[in-house]
């Protein structure tokens, strides 16, 4: 499936908001988070520059459920050590575990269902994390109500994400096209709602 | 019917000629390398808005670039009658006669050059070192003896952006050579590249090439690990110009797209991906130059 011109300028306008989030959304921040989210949005600019410029065919490599993994768990790791901060050696050790264990499933042979529970838990808790930790900390007043749109980038992440590791892993809940029409506009509004959410958040 | 005076006979180049010139300039090779010569002159900390001199730089580049590729086209016009992707170039079709070709590039470089002189000594030599090093070293020199040829090219490709800093700042420093450097290494992504995905015209045209020399697997590798080196260069540049640190994470996080696709095609090369760095290559430059101005307004 080729890209068309909406494609382009949604993906051109991503890798726009992701440069901009990683060059000038995140000063200020600690240095761990700072570190988690450039590598969150540095995947997230690479990735749609790659698909801007070879087309939806960079998906059918195997390496895109691991990379799709790290986006989220870096996200959520530099989201629970600002805003939870007693979890936070914790979950860094939940996403490198979590990372790990991905990568070895996906690398050598694995029996059964092992590889897809590992990507189901993994993409889970991070996914909830980013979905949940910013719309309780609006709910509850501990954050501007703006910041509740980063759980909104979370919602789609796990949704866009989800859908591409199924893909790769050979039991899709979408199909291939249908995932090749909504993923340029998922990645724009979700680069979009983090954006907004992070900076009037 | 009475002879027609030397002034009625001249006649001014038809809209169709001047679009034939303009192609033989490679307007979009031009003017990425006059973007970074514009990004060095700015990396000194100019003044942004100092059009005069921004005009200056921008006029004298172009036109000694501009020059520099026709004369090339211009020599090399057998050998591009020999290659479908050149055989339908002006010079090698016809199009365009060999004497006027001469006439134009010489025209163009001279005026370049000339320009930049007038601007400042320093960067009128660096600019005719570049024009010198890319005709007369490169094209009619090592092109048809030597794959090394390209090194040759790179330094060319790199005095631009040494130029543009040399002016901005009156003297030739440890950056302006670290940037040039960035833009020599970041060349041979493109020439390789090229050199690999239309071999074979290179090879009916008996001109020697790193894939014919020493075939795929070593230009592969020497692709990546000048892609590698290029990152490198403009990450250590973008330091000694004192790069906002946000920027500087956004060419770490480019350069590391750069170095992920230089792995991939040394362990899984396939044509794809070889373009694919060929193509990101030029957009990391691209976004590399802006930064530098950004950094700068």
């Amino acid at each position: 499936m080729k890209l068309s011109p909406l494609d382009r300028i949604l993906l051109l306008l991503t890798v726009l908001l992701a440069s901009y989030q990683v060059s000038a959304g995140i000063d200020g921040f600690d240095t761990l988070p700072i570190i988690a989210y450039t590598i969150a949005f540095g995947v997230i600019l690479v990735a749609a520059l790659l698909i801007f410029i070879l087309g939806f065919g960079v998906l059918d490599s195997p390496i895109v459920v691991i990379v799709s993994t790290i986006i989220p768990l870096s996200l959520a790791v530099g989201l629970i050590h600002q805003h939870a901060a007693s979890f936070g050696t914790w979950y860094l050790v939940f996403a490198i575990i979590g990372f790990l264990a991905v990568t070895l499933t996906r690398s050598i042979p694995a029996p059964g269902k092992i590889p897809t529970i590992v990507l189901a838990i993994v993409h889970g808790i991070a996914g909830m994390t980013i979905f949940l930790l910013p719309i309780v900390l609006s709910i509850q007043g501990n954050a501007h109500p703006m910041f509740s749109l980063v759980g909104v980038g979370g919602a789609l992440i796990g949704i866009g994400g989800l859908a591409l590791s199924f893909l790769k892993a050979g039991k899709p809940i979408l199909s291939q096209e249908v995932i090749h029409k909504i993923l340029p506009v998922i990645l724009f509004l979700m680069s979009l709602c983090f954006v907004m959410g992070f900076k009037y958040g | 019917m009475t002879a027609q005076s030397p002034i009625t006979n001249y006649q001014l180049p038809t809209p169709k000629k001047i679009s034939l010139y303009w192609s033989l300039t490679k307007p979009l090779q031009s003017g990425l390398l006059l973007a970074t010569g514009l990004a060095g002159y700015m990396s000194a900390r100019c003044p942004v808005f100092n059009m005069g001199t921004i005009l200056g730089v921008a006029g004298s580049l172009f036109l000694a670039i501009a020059g520099s590729t026709v004369l090339n086209m211009w020599w090399d016009r057998d050998i591009d009658a020999k290659m479908g992707r050149t055989q339908k170039r002006a010079t090698s079709s016809g199009q365009l006669t060999e004497k006027e070709v001469l006439r134009v590039g010489l025209f163009l470089s001279l005026v370049g050059v000339g320009w930049a002189v007038a601007l400042d000594a320093l960067y009128g030599l660096i600019v005719f070192a570049g024009l010198f090093f890319d005709v007369v070293v490169y094209s009619i020199w090592l092109k048809r003896r030597t794959a090394w040829s390209i090194v040759w090219g790179g330094v060319s490709g790199a005095m631009p952006i040494l130029a543009g800093r040399a002016l901005g700042l009156g003297a030739v420093d440890w950056v302006g050579l670290t940037l040039a450097l960035g833009i020599l290494f970041w060349i041979p992504t493109h020439t390789l590249t090229f050199s690999m995905k239309f071999s074979k015209d290179y090879a009916a045209a008996c001109v020697p090439t790193f894939p014919s020399t020493y075939g795929l697997g070593v230009t592969r590798a020497t692709i990546a690990i000048s892609s590698v080196l290029a990152a490198l260069a403009m990450i250590v540049a973008g330091i000694g110009i004192g790069m906002d640190w946000g920027f500087l994470r956004l060419l770490g996080v480019l350069s590391a797209g750069l170095l992920m696709l230089a792995v991939a095609i040394t362990f899984k090369p396939t044509e794809s991906v070889n373009f694919g760095l060929f193509k990101y290559a030029s957009v990391y430059m691209l976004a590399a130059m802006i930064l530098v101005v950004l950094e700068v307004i």
